[in-house]
């Protein structure tokens, strides 16, 4: 079942007929069909997406939206650029199921800053759907009105945090707000909102064009469905992939010719390292998740200058609202400075993991809760071979 | 700035706050499009902008100084962006970075005089299966090599 760039799920015969299956149904149906489906969040976080879904459709409002996340800002993470670009009209598709099962008239897709190339082909494909009547006024035939516009980031990677997301369309700084309440309550405009990953909602569009039980016999009782993984570093076919969830990392790797990696990065500068011991962990939202993304190092790869890229990154990249990572991560990056100087004690190594704990319990939204996984796993996993270069 | 130079921007900003509207959610987008057509936005534009969406010019500011696509400071007609993210940097970013700089003559951060370029790093750009990747403005180039990018740079007066 693994296949190499061809896309399964997407590809399958008839998995373009969802939007029309979906508006035959009621409301509730499509949502309890999704929440049945199993599908979870595709951008990582893993959240069940019939449970966000359930929750904006019983929040009332007069004004509700539907936010597509292509936001795709996750070192190594391509996949979203790769359906929008192939599969564009799955995901609008799947942005207007979701206004209809939750009662929204308006979408928007939030592009990141550096796919701005791609906004005129975007732009086309929305006046196609709307000429076709897929979009726009009395969606085939029916009584639901639905249209989507497309708003650009301006390269920040913490606007992917759904509620950065929200504070950047509303014309903000991109700072992640304090949960409760849910953007499901008070989201865009204070308005009830769902967030959904590109990928997700193309899932969407299958579900409800294959039905639920076709869709469950692919992934794990726990990770329904297929994932897109963005393949890149150290392997021979670089590319995306589309694996059922519970594929072990030895699969992956063998399926892009990337066995003789050292290590393997999943889930981006946020994810964690997986060292060639534990290869025969699974993709999956029970073992390790990822958002899609996955970088091979290769045997010759030095694990401390992937650790500072990545570090880097993260002091780049903090908004800077919240102290545990404006701070923690220069702090982070100047111990990696360090070991890679010779300078550092192991007393000193164990208080930076202290700090990295720390961060991840005290920080306000994913990124600072998440930038010292690399920090810890990669030193964990790699500090014999880290410090006896030193 | 002459007198006629910023009526021409405030004629400019009002056609942009009509296509997108006076409130608070159409900022990013009207700093966006100032962004590109004049490589930067000015004080006066930015007080400008305030006047017009009813905010405080410093709210203008703020966000201005957040995104790293959007600036205070002139930039050179053509920005370009090395993502210096891990995928790019194994696959040769160094290289092509030495080489840029030496043709250009200024290192990464800096703006030549004559405004033609800017050099910047920018983080994963999501070209990682194709790196090292760098935009141009807003055109994508992947599988650069040292020569490659000098001569794509040629492209761009």
């Amino acid at each position: 079942m693994p296949s190499r760039k061809g896309i399964v799920l997407f590809d399958t015969k008839g998995s373009s007929n969802g939007l029309a299956n979906a508006l035959k149904k009621t409301r509730q149906d499509i949502v309890m069909e999704i929440r049945e489906s199993g599908l979870r969040g595709r951008g990582g976080a893993g959240f069940p997406t019939g449970t966000k879904w359930m929750l904006a459709a019983a929040a009332i409002a007069d004004r509700k939206y539907v936010v597509c996340n292509a936001d795709e800002g996750e070192p190594g993470t391509f996949k979203d650029r790769v359906l929008l670009d192939e599969y564009t009209d799955l995901v609008f598709e799947g942005m207007v199921i979701a206004g209809y099962a939750i009662g929204a008239t308006h979408g928007i897709l939030y592009l990141r800053g550096e796919y701005r190339y791609m906004l005129a082909k975007l732009e086309d494909a929305l006046r196609r759907m709307r000429s076709e009547n897929r979009l726009g006024e009395r969606i085939l035939g029916s009584d639901f009105s639905f249209d989507i516009t497309i708003r650009l980031g301006s390269g920040a990677y913490v606007c992917g945090e759904e509620t950065a997301l929200i504070e950047s369309l509303e014309g903000h700084r991109g700072e992640a707000r304090n949960r409760p309440p849910f953007p499901v309550n008070t989201g865009y405009l204070g308005c009830p909102t769902i967030v959904n990953n590109v990928e997700t909602f193309a899932n969407v569009s299958v579900i409800m064009a294959q039905g639920v039980e076709w869709y469950k016999q692919y992934g794990t009782d726990k990770s329904r469905g297929t994932k897109l993984v963005s393949v890149s570093g150290d392997c021979e076919r670089p590319g995306v992939y589309e694996i059922p969830f519970g594929t072990t990392v030895k699969e992956l790797l063998k399926l892009v010719g990337g066995e003789n990696a050292k290590a393997v990065q999943i889930g981006g500068a946020s994810g964690i390292c997986v060292p060639r011991a534990d290869f025969h962990r699974s993709i999956a939202f029970e073992d390790v998740a990822t958002g899609g993304s996955v970088i091979v190092f290769g045997e010759h790869r030095d694990m401390l200058h992937v650790l500072k890229n990545f570090m880097e990154f993260f002091v780049e990249e903090s908004c800077g609202q919240c102290t545990p990572c404006r701070l923690g991560n220069p702090v982070l990056l100047d111990g990696v400075e360090k070991i890679g100087r010779g300078e550092c004690s192991m007393n000193y190594l164990q208080e930076l993991f202290d700090l990295g704990a720390s961060m991840q319990i005290a920080s306000k939204c994913g990124l600072g809760q998440s930038s010292p996984n690399p920090f810890i796993s990669i030193l964990t996993h790699f500090q014999d071979e880290i410090f006896s270069q030193r | 700035m002459l007198v006629i130079e910023k009526e021409a921007l405030t004629t400019e900003i009002e056609g942009l706050v009509e296509e997108y509207g006076n409130t608070r959610e159409a900022l990013l987008p009207i700093l966006q499009q100032l962004q590109i057509r004049h490589g930067y936005i000015s004080d006066f534009a930015q007080q400008e902008v305030a006047r017009m969406l009813d905010i405080h010019p410093v709210e203008v500011y703020s966000v201005i100084s957040f995104y790293s696509f959007l600036s205070y400071v002139p930039k050179g007609r053509n920005v370009i962006r090395l993502c210096r993210t891990i995928c790019c940097d194994m696959a040769g970013k160094d290289a092509v970075q030495r080489a840029i700089e030496r043709e250009i003559g200024i290192p990464f951060g800096e703006t030549t005089k004559d405004h033609r370029f800017t050099l910047e790093f920018t983080n994963c750009m999501g070209m990682c299966d194709q790196g090292p990747a760098m935009l141009v403005n807003d055109d994508v180039y992947t599988k650069l090599t040292p020569r490659r990018a000098i001569e794509i740079l040629k492209q761009y007066k």
